[in-house]
C-alpha cells in the first residue's frame, strides 16, 4: 500500500477522535454517568487502532475507509422530527401484533406512546432515560460484552453512545407479543448516527425483538450501532433484523449475546436494501445445554456491499450452535461471510455447525466466504460448508419444461434458495411478510415494506 | 359443412394439423461437436404410441431432450414440425404449453419449491395459454386429488418439495402424475421404466393407459420390452448410432427382447 493511503487512514481515524473531543461536553450532557465514565477508555482504544483497514483480519473483505472518509454531520443532539412519526410509521403487517417503538438517528423518539399491556416488571424505553432514572437495571450489563471487544468500531460506539433501545424482561415473564423497534435514519444532509441498545432477558423468560432498519430520505448516512443482549437461564430469545435502507445508507452493526444454561437463542438477519452493511454477531455461550441458531440472508445488486461476520464462543460443554447464511448477489455487488467458531478446552460434547451458500447471478458479482474453526476440545462435532454457485440449470429446465416461463422459474428457484432461511423465523406473520418482501426484491420491485412506508 | 363448397378446404386444413402431430425431418444434432443424431425421420399421428428402442448411447434420450427444448444440444440440420409450428423456434415453456410433455429420465430434485406451488404454476400457465381462467384453490386441490387417486399416489408426495428425497420409483410416478395433471397432446416417456419395480411399473403403465385418447400421442423411449407389455405400441423404432435403422409393429419389441440388438447390428453390416 502506498504512503498516502496510510496517511489517509490515520487522517480518517483522527477525524472521528477529534470529533469526539470537540463534542465531549455535548455527549456528556444529559447522559448518565454510566455512559460518561466509559467514554475516555473507549476513545483511547479507538485511537490506538483507528478505523479497521484491510490488514485487520476481521475486516479483510470490507473497506471501511471510503465510507468513514465522507463528511457527515454527527447526530449528537436529539432533533425532533418535523412530522409526527406515529402517524406515518404505522406498521400494518397483517396479523403482526407487536409493541412498536421508534428510534430516529439512534435516538429514542419522544413521541413514542407508552406501551399498553406489557407484563408487570418489564421495562421498555430509551436507554438514556433509563440509565438516568433506574441505573440499577442496567449497570451490571452495560458494556459488559462490548467492553471486551477489540473491535475499534465498538469502542467508537461506546465513546459516542448517548441513546438507544432498552428492554428488560424480568425472570419468569413471557412476552406474548414481539417488540418491534423501527430504527429510522432520517436527515436532509449526510448524518453519522450512533445507537447503543441493551436487551436483558431474565431467567425462565421469553421475548422476541424485531429490528426494522429503515431510511427516510435518499441521503448518505453512516450508522454505527451496538446491541448487547443477555439471555438468562432457561430463557428463549429471538432477535430478528430486517435491513431495508436506501442504497447510500452505510451501517456497521455489532451485536453481542451472552447465553446462560438451557437458553435458546435465534437470530435472523434479512438484508434487502442498503449500501455498505457490516453485521457483526458475537455469541458467547456461557452455560450448559444452550442452543444458538443464527440465520442470515441477503439480496444485493448494483454496488451494494454486505458483510456478515459471526463469532460463536462455545465456553461450556453440551451446547449446540447452528449457522446458516445465504446470499443472492447480482450485478456488481459484493458479499462476504466470515464465521468463526471457537470451542473452548472444556466445552466437550459441543455441536457446532455452519453453512454459507451463495448464488451469483452476474459475472461481476463477488463473494468471499471464510470459515474459521478453532477447536480446543476433543469430543465435539463441528462442521462447516460453503458454496458459491449459479442458478441450477437442470432445475431451471425442469420448471420450463412444465410450462413455467424462464423469469418465473428463476424466481421460484431463488425463492426456494432463500426459503430455507425464511422458514426458520418463529413469528408467522413476520415470516410471511419477509417471504413477500424477498419475492418482491427478487422481482426487482422496490421492496420497501410498504405498509411501514410513508403514507 | 357438407354442402358448402369450402368444406373441402376445411377438411384439408384439418388434415394438415390433426392427422400429423409431429414430423421430424432429417434431424441432425451435435453435442460439443460430436454428432449424436444423424438424420432422424419420424411421423407421429394423433393417438399413436411409438416406442423408440435401442442400445445404450444410440441417441434415444438426446431425441427426447431436443424435442423438449434443452439448450445443451445443437441442431445442425433438419426440421421438426409440431402441430403446424416449427418446434425448434419455440422456448421450452412454449413447447410445454402447446402440449408437449417430457417425462424425465432423471427428474431433478428442487428443494424449497413445494410440489403444490410448482404444479399450480404449471397448470395455470397451461390454462393461460389456452385463454382459460386460473383454477381456484379448491378446483386445483380437487383435480390433484382425482389424479392422485387415479395413480394410487401417496398423498404425502404433494406435501413435499419437488422430487426432494423421493425414491427412484416415486420420482417416476411423480412424472406420470404431472402428465396426468397437464394432459399433454404428445407425451415423451424417457426411460420411465428404468429403476422401477414391477408394481411401480404397472402403476406407471396404468397411468399412461388411463390417459389414452385418440388425440393424444405417446413416445416411449426404453431399453427393454418390459414396459411395452403394458403400454402396447403401434410402432417400434430401433435407434442405432443416431439413426432409425428399423421400424415395425409391436412384434419387433418381442424379437428384440429375444435376440438382443446384435442381430440388427449384423443386419446393417
Amino acid at each position: 500500500m502506498t504512503q498516502p493511503a496510510i496517511n489517509n487512514k490515520i487522517a480518517v481515524s483522527e477525524k472521528y477522535a477529534e470529533l469526539f473531543h470537540a463534542s465531549r461536553s455535548l455527549l456528556d450532557e444529559g447522559s448518565s454517568p454510566l455512559f460518561n465514565r466509559m467514554r475516555e477508555i473507549a476513545v483511547k482504544r479507538f485511537e490506538q487502532s483507528g478505523i479497521p483497514g484491510f490488514k485487520n483480519e476481521s475486516y479483510k473483505y470490507t473497506n471501511l475507509q471510503a465510507v468513514f472518509d465522507k463528511d457527515y454531520h454527527p447526530a449528537i443532539q436529539y432533533r425532533k422530527p418535523e412530522i409526527d412519526l406515529n402517524q406515518v410509521f404505522r406498521c400494518d403487517v397483517p396479523l403482526l401484533d407487536t409493541y412498536t417503538v421508534l428510534l430516529v438517528n439512534g435516538w429514542y423518539y419522544e413521541g413514542n406512546q407508552k406501551l399498553q399491556g406489557l407484563p408487570a416488571g418489564t421495562t421498555v424505553g430509551s436507554i438514556r432515560q433509563i440509565a438516568n432514572e433506574e441505573p440499577e437495571l442496567l449497570q451490571n450489563c452495560l458494556n459488559r460484552l462490548a467492553g471486551l471487544s477489540s473491535d475499534p468500531l465498538v469502542a467508537l460506539n461506546t465513546a459516542f453512545a448517548q441513546d438507544g433501545f432498552f428492554l428488560h424482561v424480568p425472570d419468569q415473564v413471557v412476552l406474548e407479543k414481539p417488540i418491534q423497534v423501527i430504527n429510522l435514519l432520517s436527515a436532509k444532509e449526510p448524518v453519522f448516527a450512533t445507537q447503543r441498545n441493551l436487551i436483558i432477558v431474565g431467567e425462565h423468560s421469553q421475548a422476541k425483538v424485531i429490528f426494522c432498519d429503515h431510511t427516510w430520505d435518499a441521503c448518505e448516512l453512516l450508522s454505527n450501532s451496538v446491541t448487547e443482549m443477555f439471555v438468562g437461564r432457561e430463557s428463549v430469545f429471538d432477535f430478528y433484523v430486517v435491513q431495508n435502507q436506501n442504497n447510500q445508507a452505510n451501517s456497521v452493526n455489532s451485536a453481542f449475546v451472552k447465553q446462560e444454561d438451557h437458553s435458546n437463542l435465534l437470530t435472523c438477519i434479512a438484508t434487502l436494501h442498503g449500501g455498505m452493511i457490516r453485521n457483526n454477531l458475537n455469541i458467547n455461550i456461557n452455560g450448559e445445554h444452550a442452543e444458538a441458531h443464527l440465520f442470515g440472508m441477503s439480496f444485493t445488486d448494483k454496488k451494494q456491499h454486505i458483510d456478515n461476520f459471526t463469532n460463536v464462543e462455545h465456553n461450556k460443554p453440551n451446547c449446540m450452535s447452528n449457522q446458516l447464511y445465504k446470499n443472492v448477489l447480482d450485478e456488481d455487488s459484493v458479499g462476504a461471510f466470515a464465521g468463526r467458531i471457537h470451542v473452548a478446552r472444556d466445552a466437550q460434547k459441543t455441536n457446532a455447525f455452519q453453512r454459507n451458500n451463495n448464488v451469483l447471478l452476474s459475472d461481476t458479482a463477488k463473494m468471499n466466504t471464510k470459515p474459521q474453526l478453532i477447536i480446543d476440545a476433543d469430543d465435539v462435532k463441528c462442521s462447516h460448508g460453503a458454496t458459491i454457485g449459479q442458478i441450477d440449470e437442470e432445475a431451471l429446465f425442469y420448471l420450463r419444461a412444465r410450462g413455467i416461463p424462464e423469469t418465473d422459474a428463476r424466481l421460484m428457484l431463488m425463492n426456494a434458495f432463500a426459503h430455507e432461511v425464511i422458514q426458520e423465523i418463529r413469528i408467522e406473520p413476520l415470516r410471511n411478510r419477509i417471504d413477500e418482501l424477498v419475492e418482491k426484491r427478487l422481482r426487482g420491485e422496490l421492496a420497501r415494506c410498504h405498509s411501514c412506508d410513508k403514507n | 359443412m357438407l354442402c358448402a363448397p369450402c368444406s373441402v378446404q376445411l377438411v384439408t386444413f384439418n388434415f394438415d394439423h390433426i392427422y400429423i402431430m409431429l414430423t421430424i425431418k432429417n434431424l441432425r444434432v451435435s453435442v460439443e461437436g460430436m454428432e449424436i443424431l444423424k438424420g432422424i425421420n419420424l411421423n407421429i399421428k394423433p393417438g399413436e404410441i411409438h416406442a423408440i428402442m435401442g442400445p445404450n448411447g444410440s441417441g434415444k434420450s438426446t431425441l427426447g431432450n431436443v424435442l423438449a427444448g434443452k439448450e445443451d444440444y445443437e441442431v445442425t440440420e433438419g426440421e421438426i414440425d409440431f402441430m403446424g409450428e416449427d418446434l425448434l423456434e419455440l422456448a421450452p415453456e412454449d413447447r410445454a404449453r402447446k402440449g408437449l410433455f417430457l417425462s424425465f429420465q432423471y427428474p431433478v430434485e428442487i428443494p424449497g419449491v413445494p410440489m403444490v406451488n410448482f404444479l399450480k404454476a404449471s397448470i395455470n400457465e397451461h390454462r393461460k395459454y389456452k385463454g382459460l381462467e386460473p383454477l381456484t384453490a379448491s378446483e386445483f386441490l380437487k383435480l390433484m386429488r382425482e389424479k392422485k387417486e387415479m395413480l394410487h399416489l401417496d398423498s404425502q408426495l404433494t406435501n413435499r418439495s419437488v422430487n426432494e428425497g423421493f425414491s427412484g420409483g416415486e420420482k417416476k410416478k411423480n412424472e406420470i402424475f404431472q402428465m396426468a395433471m397437464l394432459e399433454p397432446k404428445l407425451a415423451i416417456l424417457d426411460e420411465t421404466d428404468s429403476g422401477l419395480d414391477i408394481d411401480a411399473l404397472k402403476v406407471v403403465a396404468e397411468g399412461v393407459n388411463a390417459l389414452k385418447d385418440p388425440q393424444r400421442s405417446v413416445i416411449v423411449i426404453t431399453h427393454y420390452q418390459r414396459l411395452l407389455d403394458y403400454i402396447i405400441p403401434d410402432f417400434v423404432h430401433v435407434l442405432y448410432k443416431g439413426r432409425i435403422v428399423k421400424s415395425a409393429g409391436k412384434e419387433l419389441a418381442m424379437e428384440l427382447e429375444e435376440k438382443g440388438y446384435d442381430w440388427i447390428k449384423k443386419e446393417l453390416v
